[in-house]
């Protein structure tokens, strides 16, 4: 069966635009995630964007927002409570201390690996000219101010400017 | 791998042009490989070069940025300026080192 006047889709790819895909010359990352292991993959992949000559900009949002708040930074923590990953019980990962525990065990591994802790971090991906924003909405809801980050915070932006910033490029959500 | 004749020697690279075998590069090898990019090699280029190349030959591994920024006497915001395209790629290519494996 045909449908009428159905696009044609062959005709609708822009040869140029994929030309262009080949090689990904932008991406914006949105961190939205407060644990220790939910911040750290969206800074590894800016700084590893920045490293291949690829634009990168880091997106804050919800209790991403920690990532750069002052005080609590450097004071990330893993969750050890629902979260399937650590591989022990859920009660268990329930006793005082144990997050503490986790957290220290990954932080040395990290350090081993010579990955920054997470203000270095921001600083490299800063220094490497990648941009870091805060997110409007999440700012207001905690009545947060632009003082409340670190210095390497580029603005506070509304989704609609982070979506004019991200065109063009890829973006990626953690 | 295949041979590439740069700065009149036949040197062994992988398919991105990076020098499989660090004791066939010289000086020369790296101007010519800048030259080739449009680079011109000044001492800061040179701090990085030698940095990310004597580590290699020490430790058998590339530099992180991180330790790149901290330890070759180049800061991380002027190492992007020298290698805009990624300084520790670009260094360790200009270096006469394979290239780098690592995330960070």
């Amino acid at each position: 069966m045909t449908v009428a006047n159905a696009p044609d889709y062959e005709s609708v790819i822009d040869s140029t635009t994929e030309e262009q895909e080949k090689v990904i010359q932008k991406v914006s990352i949105i961190v939205s995630k407060g644990s220790l292991e939910g911040v750290y993959p969206g800074l590894i992949m800016a700084n590893g964007a920045r490293m291949e000559g690829i634009e990168a900009n880091v997106f804050f949002t919800f209790f991403g927002m920690d990532a750069i708040h002052k005080k609590r930074s450097d004071h990330l923590k893993v969750a050890t409570v629902g979260n399937p990953g650590m591989h022990i019980p859920t009660w268990l990962g329930g006793f005082p201390g144990m997050s503490g525990i986790a957290t220290g065990q990954m932080k040395k591994k990290i350090e081993e690996l010579d990955i920054p802790p997470v203000p270095e971090f921001l600083e490299l991906i800063s220094d490497s000219g990648g941009k870091l924003f805060a997110c409007k909405a999440t700012v207001d809801m905690f009545g947060l101010t632009k003082d409340d980050f670190v210095a390497q915070v580029d603005d506070v932006i509304t989704v609609g400017d982070f979506y004019a910033m991200a065109a063009g490029g890829h973006i990626i959500f953690t | 791998m295949t041979t590439a004749t740069i700065a009149g020697k036949d040197l062994i690279v992988d398919d991105e042009g990076f020098l499989q075998q660090p004791d066939q590069w010289d000086r020369g090898v790296a101007e010519a490989m800048a030259a080739d990019l449009e680079m011109t090699l000044t001492d800061r280029h040179w701090l990085v070069i030698d940095y990310m190349r004597n580590t290699y030959l020490e430790t058998g591994q590339a530099p992180t940025i991180r330790s790149l920024g901290k330890q070759s006497g180049v800061p991380v915001k002027e190492l992007y300026q020298l290698f805009p395209k990624g300084p520790a790629k670009l260094a360790a290519k200009l270096a006469g080192i394979p290239k780098p494996h690592g995330c960070i």
